[in-house]
């Protein structure tokens, strides 16, 4: 029994850990989905982004310093992003928004190409959450520790946010009809501009905790992340936060199971037969309202 | 009247090197670069590419019995991608390129060999080690050693230096390199009676603790991990973090300061088998080696390329050898013609930096050691360990 826990410990910590920080990225995926019915396919490069500023930041200041600076800006970029490439297209048909936003993400995926050079970087050590800690026998970093409690705490935060201020309530309002929230006087812009720093902080956090642990940072190092927090969002019922952080947790520790078994080769085949058979079977999700027909 | 001035200075500035070497400068011979400077392969591709363009600094004309010859770099970029390869292939042809350097990583180089056979170019591999890249494709050169040489190669070091029984590979799914490279390691490894265990992961993978965990859990005693360095700093950094105290090996691509990085601060053992030696002391390397420095040093965005770092990476040398290949075709050929160059490439030889350079079977460079080299994790340096040959 011990010889087997000590065999397997190391896959299911690596799964808990790997699922937070597909939460933290499925948040932003889930709450933009929820408010514009648009999936933001530019959110897994701002993902990136965030650790690119991190590396430079923290190249020139301290790390008290950096850490903020770099959520600050990556909260800037998603507000831009939001008010240069979406806003504009707010009345347009669904489909040139989603282009808008792969557009995007290729802008965003390029311009780190060309700034950086191509070759990965390392991301710089955060004190205490770097540090290697043991548990029973398997070593690990307390950043695979951390994620989970950390994750869970934001989302927590969150959904009080959600359900006990008068943002949250515009927000509530929003992503129910949007033309009707109109009406009423919310501030439609406000809101979704609200949601974008919300989506976009939570990227920041969850990018610090992802390269703690995957240290080599390159522009496409979020690409597939972002990805499998996509799909996580969807098993989950997209625009539902509960349902994208149990989504998220499930494919990580999945994932994981599987590799234990020895079938490496199609772990990332699991998760994206997932998405396929959640499309087919319960197109809403584990926790996505269902859809209904106004008449 | 002082603009005016200077617009004439800079006019003239302009047009006088070209009245000075009109009437040496005969024409132009394009020589194509066909590297990766994107996808995962874009780090190492670049580094190539930069010491063909110090070659190119160094050497920037050929003579010919007719004349000078200014030599005409073209980049292509294949994206490390080995559908998009054909096309950047494809542009390299209609540039008129008289002869092609490259690829970086095999995959790319085996799709593009039938476009430039086709064409009837002749193309010098520079660091890609699959046989499949040469095999069957006669107007396709290589200045590096082969993958079966390099897979036993770090066999034999693995059972010399670890008295190693059990190894763990671990390859990525789809990249003939990588795979290609631990089945002749395991093919080796076996025939000095040792025990493997292989696993292949899919490209975008960034989470290697399952697979180190494995590596653990089947008792290896190395594991030889040829990936791409944008997976080998993954690799070594949660290798470290996860008190896998295996030793690493890997073969040429991870000759790089991705790997120096990762590895430095940590207690792991990195060693790699590669073409070149910035230690070597012979003359030709150690002049090469105080020129490039010096050349990256003085250009910010090339030093970027590098990574940010002056330490020259052993693909840089086989770019800058490659350069120096293709300007001794020229001069025997005597031509920039595409089909005076095929038919003399056989014979041509060279000494460079990597050793001496002489064509064999397929058209292989016949060379029969490689460095082994391992990080020094005090000061992020490479350590010198052994020119390893093969157990006969």
């Amino acid at each position: 029994m011990s010889d087997f826990i000590r065999a397997n410990l190391p896959y299911l910590l690596a799964g808990i850990s790997v699922g937070g920080q597909y939460a933290l990225i499925a948040i932003g995926y889930t709450m933009v989905y929820g408010i514009l019915r648009l999936i933001n396919f530019a959110h897994g490069d701002i993902f990136t982004v965030a650790a690119f500023v991190m590396v430079y930041m923290n190249a020139t200041m301290p790390l008290y310093i950096s850490l903020p600076l770099t959520a600050a800006v990556t909260v800037a970029l998603g507000f831009a992003v939001e008010r240069v490439a979406y806003k504009p297209l707010r009345t347009a048909p669904r489909m040139s928004i989603m282009i808008s936003a792969i557009g995007v993400s290729y802008l965003l995926q390029n311009l780190m190409w060309y700034i950086t050079g191509g070759l990965a970087k390392q991301y710089p050590t955060i004190p205490w959450i770097s540090s290697s800690v043991t548990i029973y026998t398997a070593t690990t970093k307390m950043v695979t520790l951390v994620t989970p409690v950390l994750t869970l705490l934001l989302v927590i935060l969150l959904v009080q946010l959600i359900n006990h201020t008068k943002i949250g309530m515009a927000m509530r309002a929003v992503s129910k009809d949007f033309e009707t929230s109109k009406l009423m006087g919310i501030r439609i812009n406000q809101v979704i501009s609200v949601t974008f720093i919300i989506g976009s902080f939570l990227a920041a956090v969850g990018s610090m905790l992802y390269f703690s642990n995957y240290t080599a940072v390159t522009p496409v190092s979020g690409a597939m992340p972002g990805l499998k927090a996509f799909v996580a969002a969807v098993f989950g019922g997209i625009g539902s936060i509960p349902g994208a952080v149990i989504g998220a947790f499930i494919i990580g520790i999945c994932e994981n199971i599987i590799k234990a078994l020895g079938l490496t080769t199609f772990s990332d085949a699991f998760t994206f037969a997932l998405l396929i058979i959640i499309l087919i079977f319960k197109p809403s999700g584990l926790f996505g309202e269902a859809i209904y027909e106004k008449v | 009247m002082m603009k005016k001035w200077i617009a004439l200075a800079m006019a003239l500035m302009l047009v006088l090197p070209l009245i000075a070497l009109g009437e040496q400068i005969k024409g132009e011979i394009t020589i194509g670069i066909y590297e990766p400077a994107s996808g995962p392969n874009g780090a190492g591709g670049k580094q190539e590419t930069l010491g063909i363009y110090y070659a190119n600094f160094v050497a920037p004309t050929v003579q010919l019995s007719d004349g000078v010859y200014k030599i005409n770099l073209v980049e292509v970029d294949n994206q490390s991608s080995n559908d998009k390869a054909p096309s950047a292939a494809q542009t390299l042809v209609s540039a008129g390129a008289s002869i092609v350097l490259g690829s970086y990583g095999s995959g790319v180089s085996i799709a593009a060999s039938g476009i430039f056979d086709d064409a009837g170019l002749v193309a010098i591999g520079l660091s890609c080690t699959n046989p499949q890249v040469t095999i069957g494709n006669p107007l396709y050169y290589r200045i590096c050693y082969l993958d079966p040489f390099q897979g036993t190669v770090l066999a034999n070091f693995a059972k010399d230096e670890f008295a190693a029984k059990k190894a763990y590979t671990l390859a990525q799914l789809g990249n003939d390199y990588d795979v290609g490279l631990a089945y002749y390691f395991t093919e080796a490894f076996k025939g000095l009676g040792g025990d493997v265990t292989g696993e292949t992961f899919p490209l975008g993978t960034s989470d290697f603790t399952a697979y180190l965990t494995s590596a653990v859990n089947a008792g290896a005693e190395v594991i030889f991990s040829p990936t791409s360095t944008e997976f080998a700093s993954q690799i070594i950094t949660q290798a470290a973090a996860n008190g896998v105290k295996v030793p690493i090996l890997a073969g040429d691509t991870w000759d790089s300061s991705v790997i120096l990085d990762a590895a430095k601060g940590t207690d792991l053992s990195v060693s790699v088998s590669t073409f070149f030696d910035e230690g070597d002391t012979s003359s030709a390397a150690a002049e090469f080696v105080t020129g490039f420095k010096a050349w990256l040093n003085a250009n910010p965005d090339k030093l970027a390329n590098n990574g940010g770092n002056d330490i020259v990476a052993a693909v840089s040398a086989l770019g800058y050898d490659g350069y120096m290949v293709a300007l001794e075709a020229l001069k025997k050929a005597d031509s920039a013609d595409r089909e005076d160059i095929a038919e003399i490439m056989a014979d041509v030889t060279y000494t460079g930096v990597t050793g001496a350079i002489v064509f064999g079977e397929n058209g292989d460079a016949m060379r029969d050691q490689a460095f082994i080299k391992k990080t020094n994790n005090a000061d992020g340096s490479w350590i010198f360990v052994k020119v390893q040959s093969i157990a006969k």
